[in-house]
């Protein structure tokens, strides 16, 4: 191995995003953020903090949610990864974005991709009966206001749309509990 | 951040054999808090063993109470396990209000237990640390250490253990298993984070190539009731500035059975065994809750900044038990 390949070993990794399966080498430090902004060109996850801090890059492995930008892709060998992009169904917006452009749930948007990943999994984690901080012992979790604002509370907002982005998740909540 | 090589382990004890022989080499599991030290330059390891397909990822709950936990587990599938959502809230409640939910997807249990200190020279690879670099310095005696330690300090390092899940397993006497080259043993979590005295670079009781691979929980007697009680900056998401769990039990009006940690005052989850020894067959009261804490806190040596801490303690720990205390007479 010459110098240059040492410094920066890379391996081949195989990702499914949004469907599609992709075998990508990469640099073993390639998170799976950069992998999709500068590999895979899906610019939807954003790159806000880049320290699990902000929530901006929030997408879907295996169906829960995470921090795409402390993911190494290496690890994640063999995943299956849904991005923003990847919440519709072809023309037909995911109930969550309808409910974002109803309730005027952003302003600028910078972090509506992780928003809306977010709330997604915050969906399925509570049909799952996950507990939150705010879930008393021995009951379900009813997605209120409260159980909304503790369990997307990784997932910042500079423009402020907070009691927009609440109402948008909780909106989605009760139409897919009354279904 | 440095280049390094990849390897997924196999299995656990291929793991020590391969992380053992390599000086430079860390564990990889769900990497939340080590890839962020990657990329701020405090860690710079030329090989990652992946330990996250390796080490267990289940809750198994044994016919007398006991729980044995797969260091693989995920903070959020823990907290959601009925053997210690309803069992023990403590550690429910504990994992619950640590990091956010993606986090707490992606953290296992093995790396919450060895996450590293958030004080900001740590993490700051342009300030002196002692625990970072030994015999640099501590700016946080004289800086911004109003998040920092008030119990078993040094003035070479004032640094907390971060973690909410290891304050109340320390008050569940839970135990970590760990493998080394040298075979199996289990240590205390109580016990396996040092106090930095003169070396505060030796942050745990464990050698390089040690691994958690389960964490073992004793059986709770059944009139015992536990919980967990947080302060922070901020409603949700954000570190402790003072923490407490507790595990209670009252008979007749007096303690039976306490045990008691604090969270965020210490290199280590602190258990207060102080406390406890005022306590144990005292009345269940608040005056009693309150002189135990109080014993306990006399070892405080707080700095400059954080004198908070104190009473932020004693009194998280009196409503605690005062809330337990209530909950077991009804």
């Amino acid at each position: 191995m010459d110098d240059e390949s040492r410094r920066c070993p890379s391996s081949e990794v195989r990702l499914q995003v949004n469907g599609t399966p992709y075998r990508l080498r990469l640099d073993n430090r390639t998170t799976l953020l950069d992998t999709l902004r500068e590999h895979l060109d899906l610019t939807g996850a954003k790159k806000g903090c880049d320290h699990g801090q902000c929530g901006a890059c929030t997408v879907l492995v295996d169906g829960r949610r995470s921090n795409s930008c402390l993911l190494l892709a290496v690890a994640l060998d063999g995943a299956a990864v849904t991005t923003v992009e990847g919440l519709a169904d072809g023309e037909r917006l995911h109930p969550l974005q309808e409910a974002f452009l109803e309730h005027d749930a952003f302003q600028c948007g910078y972090c509506t991709p992780g928003q809306l990943c977010s709330a997604a999994g915050v969906l399925a984690e509570a049909a799952d009966g996950m507990p939150s901080a705010v879930t008393p012992v021995g009951e379900s979790p009813r997605l209120d206001g409260g159980e909304i604002r503790e369990r997307m509370s990784g997932n910042l907002c500079r423009c402020g749309a907070y009691p927009n982005i609440v109402r948008a998740v909780q909106d989605t909540a009760q139409a897919g509990a009354a279904r | 951040m440095k280049g390094f090589d990849y390897r997924r382990a196999g299995d656990p004890a291929g793991a020590v054999a391969a992380v053992a022989a390599a000086p430079g080499a860390r564990y990889l599991a769900g990497g939340t808090n080590l890839v962020d030290l990657m990329k701020l330059g405090v860690e710079a390891p030329d090989l990652l063993v992946d330990v996250g397909r390796a080490l267990d990822d289940r809750i198994e709950e044994g016919p007398d109470g006991s729980v044995r936990i797969g260091a693989a587990v995920r903070n959020s599938d823990l907290a959601a396990h009925p053997a210690v959502r309803r069992r023990r809230p403590a550690l429910s409640q504990a994992l619950l209000a640590g990091a956010s939910g993606q986090l707490r997807n992606t953290a296992t249990v093995g790396g919450n237990l060895l996450q590293r200190t958030r004080c900001p020279y740590f993490q700051d690879i342009t300030k002196p640390c002692n625990r970072r670099d030994p015999g640099s310095g501590c700016p946080a005696v004289e800086g911004a250490h109003r998040d920092l330690a008030i119990l078993g300090a040094s003035d070479q390092c004032v640094a907390t253990h971060p973690s909410d899940m290891a304050v109340a397993l320390a008050a569940l006497d839970a135990e970590a298993v760990v493998l080394g080259t040298a075979g199996q043993r289990t240590v205390p979590v109580a016990e396996l984070h040092r106090l930095p005295g003169d070396h505060p670079e030796r942050e745990t009781v464990l050698e390089h190539g040690d691994l958690i691979t389960d964490v073992l929980l004793p059986a709770l007697p059944p009139g015992a009731r536990s919980g967990y009680r947080k302060a922070r900056d901020r409603a949700s998401y954000a570190f402790a500035l003072a923490s407490v769990a507790a595990v209670l039990e009252v008979r007749e009006g007096s303690v039976h059975r306490v045990a008691l940690a604090f969270g965020a005052v210490a290199a280590r989850p602190w258990r207060a065994r102080t406390a406890e020894e005022a306590l144990r067959g005292a009345p269940a009261t608040a005056e009693s809750f309150a002189r135990a804490a109080d014993a306990e806190l006399a070892a405080a040596r707080p700095l400059r900044d954080n004198g908070y801490k104190v009473p932020l303690t004693r009194n998280l720990t009196v409503r605690l038990l005062t809330d337990l205390a209530e909950g077991a007479s009804r």
